[in-house]
């Protein structure tokens, strides 16, 4: 169940990745940060917490059994 | 000078690492020589791999991208990438670590032969994967010598850069096989990861702050939408979710999947390369975009001028002309050029270093082909059982000279720039091929017939892509529809490559690929149950 709510959250992010709703966002945050590269940065760093819930929450046990010589 | 002695510094600092600290052999294995014995600890693992993947496209390209087009490059290429490359890893290339542990492969190629129970497919593959790593290897040596160029300001000629580049790198692949390659693209990250956000704080203090740049852009007419998504189109900007597949079926990530000591090795991976891509990219795209600002530099002011005068120029403009103009407005300098305006002498060369460690990537992709050449066809063919293994680690040596003096001579005559060359060809051809991957790992039902049409089909793609940005020329401005269908335009040349239903030809290529390998595989007999139960044992199916 983890599993696939974590592959749900994959889809989820990458369908968020296209961001139509800043398309013509001219905004700069803190007067030099174009808000698409806030966002997008703010993205990767979201991405990077999901690689580590897939690490941590949803391994595949064989590999594991791999390292382990069976 | 003084920026030429750093980059010399580094470049024997990176010899020394390649051949002596590192590089030295454990033994005459092939494994050993190609794969580092499988030894790979975590740390070499994550920056290795995220080295051997980031080449003088992502800093020197993407720069040149940003400059031209804004923001947006970084969610076209860098967040795109963050979350699919480790995504691939996660299920793909762990399969690949566990499967080269078990049975012993060290290519691609070789877990296709035994999976499918073909040979020539195998070959065909891997001529296709050949053919398609050349230009990418061509880029670093591009890339060489375009920075050496610029750095020196002009006092080292391009093809003397390339050359240096090319001898550099050439030995220490020579001599230091994957372990050396290993380590040296290890420090080449730690200097770039580094030296990237300094660069970025040197050039906004030398430009008068950041936030003084981007008013003025964002107040122009013409440069505003540069901090946005406004020059790409919705359709353009979903087809890089596509290019970042090609990360996997690239030999030089597939192979390095191979080297890793344990699985673990992979979840480090996972997390760290999406920060890699923020260090590294954000200041890349940023700097890139800022450059636009830079009023006193007349290198960068001309760039500008050739690009506002090919924006107004009509359908009539010379060819010669607009390949000039074309020339003058590349931005992949931009960064050294704001480097040397802004930085000063020592610490230009210092950054100059750090930049020349990005672009030397092309050292994973040549011993890639050099351990493809001599598994997949010099092993493959008898080559191993006859001659030995000595034989076949020496062949692995004299293919990496060969190769590296093939990509310097293409170099010197190649006119197409850094970014658009690995796009075009490489990249596309390689997101195609990645279906091969999930259909040999995942599906039982695939079949060698499948994969022999789904290569033939991408061998076929990217070569009429090819030929047809050779035969149509790029318009100045709006695309040439080629061909319309049903009020559709089908197939269309673009200033920058080409379309296909508004779409990169990256997504009709993968999806007819991916079609192909699922209807060919169907309808055509499958390998041996005993084949299909060694990757599908029943356990993994519960």
């Amino acid at each position: 169940m983890r599993k696939r709510l974590l592959y749900a959250a994959v889809l989820i992010v990458a369908v968020v990745h296209q961001d139509f709703w800043l398309w013509d966002e001219r905004n700069l945050v803190f007067g030099f940060l174009p808000v698409e590269l806030l966002f997008h940065s703010l993205y990767t760093l979201a991405v990077a917490v999901l690689m580590w819930l897939l690490a941590k929450y949803a391994w595949p046990e064989d590999l594991e059994e791999e390292e382990d010589g069976s | 000078m003084i920026q030429a002695a750093f980059v010399l510094l580094y470049l024997a600092g990176a010899l020394y690492i390649g051949i002596f600290a590192f590089g030295k052999s454990r033994g005459d294995s092939a494994e050993d020589f190609f794969l580092a014995g499988r030894s790979i600890g975590s740390f070499v693992f994550v920056l290795s791999l995220f080295g051997t993947h980031m080449t003088a496209f992502s800093i020197l390209g993407a720069s040149g991208y940003a400059f031209a087009n804004g923001v947006v490059t970084y969610g076209l290429m860098a967040s795109s990438s963050a979350l699919i490359v480790p995504i691939t890893l996660y299920f793909l290339g762990t399969r690949l670590w566990s499967l080269g542990k078990r049975h012993g492969f060290m290519t691609h190629v070789q877990m296709f032969r035994d999976r499918w129970e073909c040979g020539h497919t195998g070959t065909l593959i891997f001529v296709v994967q050949a053919a398609l790593l050349v230009p990418y290897i061509i880029i670093g040596v591009i890339g060489g010598g375009t920075t050496l160029e610029v750095l020196s300001g002009g006092a080292v000629p391009y093809w003397a850069g390339g050359a240096l580049v090319a001898v550099v790198v050439m030995s220490y692949v020579f001599f230091g096989g994957m372990r050396g390659t290993a380590w040296v693209n290890t420090f080449q990250t730690v200097l770039f990861l580094v030296f990237g956000l300094i660069a970025a704080g040197v050039i906004g203090e030398g430009m008068g702050g950041f936030a003084a740049v981007m008013e003025r852009l964002a107040g122009s007419p013409s440069t505003a939408p540069l901090l946005t998504h406004e020059r790409v189109a919705p359709l353009y900007y979903i087809s890089y979710m596509f290019i970042p597949l090609s990360a996997i079926a690239f030999p030089h990530i597939g192979i390095f999947c191979f080297t890793a000591r344990r699985a673990k090795q992979f979840k480090y991976t996972m997390i760290f390369y999406p920060l890699c891509i923020l260090a590294v990219w954000v200041p890349s795209v940023y700097l890139g975009v800022a450059a636009n600002g830079a009023t006193d530099v007349p290198e960068i002011q001309r760039k500008i001028e050739a690009r506002t005068e090919l924006a107004q120029a009509g359908p009539d403009m010379a060819p010669e002309t607009r390949q000039a103009l074309t020339v003058q407005a590349r931005g992949d300098d931009v960064i050294v050029l704001l480097l040397n305006r802004y930085a000063a002498l020592w610490l230009a060369g210092i950054l100059g270093a750090g930049i020349l460690a990005a672009v030397m990537a092309s050292d994973s992709q040549i011993l890639a082909l050099s351990t493809m050449f001599t598994e997949d066809v010099f092993a493959y063919y008898g080559g191993k059982k006859r001659f030995g293994e000595r034989a076949q680690v020496m062949i692995g040596r004299a293919f990496v000279i060969v190769l590296t003096g093939v990509a310097y001579v293409i170099a010197l005559g190649v006119p197409a720039s850094i970014f658009g060359l690995a796009i075009q060809y490489a990249f596309t051809g390689y997101a195609a091929l990645a279906p091969l991957l999930i259909g040999a790992l995942y599906w039982r039902g695939s079949t060698k017939w499948g994969a022999l049409a789904s290569t033939t089909w991408v061998a076929f793609a990217v070569t009429g892509i090819a030929v047809f940005q050779h035969t149509v020329a790029a318009p100045a401005g709006a695309p040439i529809v080629v061909w319309s269908f049903a009020g559709l335009d089908v197939l269309a040349r673009t200033a920058g490559g080409t379309a296909m239903l508004g779409f990169l030809p990256v997504v009709p290529v993968t999806i007819i690929s991916t079609v192909l390998l699922i209807v060919v595989s169907v309808l055509t007999p499958k390998p041996s149950q005993a084949t299909i139960e060694r990757y599908f044992p029943s356990r993994r199916l519960d």
